[in-house]
């Protein structure tokens, strides 16, 4: 089935009240981010968009796939998951090298993808670089992170990636989120972090478990995300550096001016 | 009356899951419980405080858990039906991987804990094979990779199941086996002389069954099975 959108329609908050924002449009290669504080119904909202909600969960939202409620059976048959979702905390238990890890995938998926395409999209978002023979238990949490966005980006053929609070990973956010929209995802991220916030479309706001507003990202805010980016770019160049034992004197922060 | 058998390795979180699906199900439905163990147990314990249904224990002791389970299940279902339930719960020990609980006539849940690795699909045996709804548990302690790879290696044992993702700490996941319990669970005939396992167990009697102790192959009658594959029925 061809995912072009989904909608959320709105449910009650925690009080039972109804939900302000009736209707989050999510169209694929655009990023939503949903910002609020801890506890507000972040996460519930991405859990509703996983199960495909039909008011059944305790948000009572309704998640609609191309404008209709979608058949049951997409909610419960393993081979019509739509939804791929990586979360905050990752370990890996393979005991394996992350070149025959992605081989199992990608055979698990049954797609010809090459693992080293996987590879290649990682390395560009970790400055730690990935080795196909290096083991999966020693990767760094940056390193996790990266293999695992590609990882979605280019072998799973779900049209929807939800994210959860990436800044913590020491790679690079702006760009992980530019390969996921290259893929043409549907992507929705749970994040505290400007660089993500400010780089999505849209950001929704959370509060005593409702969407309370979206806020459509406005041409300065998109200027501010550049900006950010540079800044974000800056610190991993100098956690990598700090990482390899330097010596860091007389850094300049990167030019923030807006052109 | 509705029968759900629920199966799973040991400390797979077969306890958490049904105690989350039991809170989505007590507002509509009269449920009990029934917990079959080995040697001791306290889950019927908790799930009697923390849901106020009626909850009860089996210990198989020295008969094999699940065979047990099998011999007692319409005493099970009986005692449900004084108590008044629509909806049974028996939650089995699933120990030796070699039987299947579930009868035709119940929903068959599998609670597979992912953090076995995705080898262990293959290893489980029928109580996988044979389940209705596989809830796949823990995956918050994995990748979304390593959960693709899990669910693979499930359907390439069970074909026809529909699978859930559960996270027994939190609950949820439980909902949505809360809902196939409403829908996909069919009635439990009257007569329990039309209810039928799924799955016949594993043929093996020996002496080793019937208290024999002594190890040297010689001393052992019955059908017996060789490391290199042979068997044979040794005996009168």
């Amino acid at each position: 089935m061809e995912v072009k959108k989904l909608t959320v329609l709105g449910g009650r908050d925690k009080d039972g009240n109804p939900e302000p924002v009736r209707e989050l449009e999510l169209k694929r290669g655009t990023v939503t981010a949903v910002v609020g504080p801890t506890g507000s119904g972040k996460s519930a909202l991405l859990r509703d968009i996983e199960v495909l909600a039909r008011g059944d969960t305790v948000t009572g939202r309704k998640v609609l796939v191309n404008g209709e409620l979608p058949p049951e059976d997409l909610r419960f048959n393993p081979r019509r998951r739509l939804v791929a979702h990586v979360t905050q905390t990752m370990g890996f238990l393979a005991d394996c090298t992350v070149a025959e890890f992605l081989e199992a995938h990608v055979e698990a998926e049954g797609t010809d993808v090459d693992p080293y395409d996987v590879l290649e999209v990682a390395n560009r978002l970790t400055g730690e670089p990935i080795h196909p023979d290096m083991h999966m238990t020693e990767l760094s949490g940056g390193q996790s992170r990266a293999l695992m966005v590609a990882d979605v980006a280019v072998i799973g053929d779900r049209p929807v990636v939800l994210l959860d609070e990436i800044e913590n990973a020491g790679i690079k956010k702006h760009e992980a989120l530019d390969e996921l929209t290259s893929h043409d995802k549907i992507v929705v991220v749970v994040t505290h972090d400007p660089v993500i916030a400010l780089r999505a479309d849209v950001r929704v706001v959370m509060r005593n478990g409702a969407m309370t507003e979206i806020i459509r990202t406005s041409r300065s805010e998109r200027e501010a995300a550049k900006l950010l980016e540079k800044v974000d770019d800056w610190l991993l160049e100098l956690r990598e550096r700090v990482r390899e034992g330097e010596r860091i004197e007389g850094v300049e922060p990167p030019e923030v001016t807006t052109a | 009356m509705k029968l759900v058998i629920v199966s799973g390795t040991p400390g797979s979180g077969k306890t958490a899951v049904v105690i989350h699906t039991l809170e989505n199900l007590v507002d509509d439905h009269d449920v009990a419980y029934l917990k079959v163990d080995c040697l001791d147990t306290e889950d019927h314990e908790i799930v009697e405080e923390r849901l106020g249904v009626p909850a009860k224990a089996g210990l198989a002791k020295d008969m094999c858990p699940d065979h047990f389970t099998a011999y007692n299940l319409e005493r099970a279902v009986r005692w449900a039906e004084e108590e008044g339930a629509d909806v049974l719960f028996v939650e089995t020990a699933g120990l030796c991987l070699r039987c299947s609980p579930y009868v035709d006539a119940c929903l068959g849940v599998c609670v597979a804990d992912v953090t076995l690795g995705p080898k262990s699909p293959a290893k489980v045996g029928p109580f996988l094979s044979t389940a209705d709804v596989v809830c796949v548990n823990k995956g918050d302690l994995v990748s979304q990779a390593e959960r693709d790879v899990f669910i693979k290696k499930i359907t390439e044992v069970n074909p026809d199941c529909k699978v859930i993702e559960t996270n027994g700490l939190t609950g949820t996941g439980c909902e949505l086996l809360a809902e196939l319990v409403e829908k996909e669970c069919p009635e439990i005939p009257t007569d329990m002389r039309d209810v039928r396992l799924r799955e016949k167990a594993p043929l093996c009697v020996c002496t080793l069954c019937v208290g024999e102790t002594r190890v040297a192959s010689d001393l052992h009658r019955g059908v017996l099975r060789r490391i290199d594959g042979f068997m044979e029925y040794r005996g009168e």
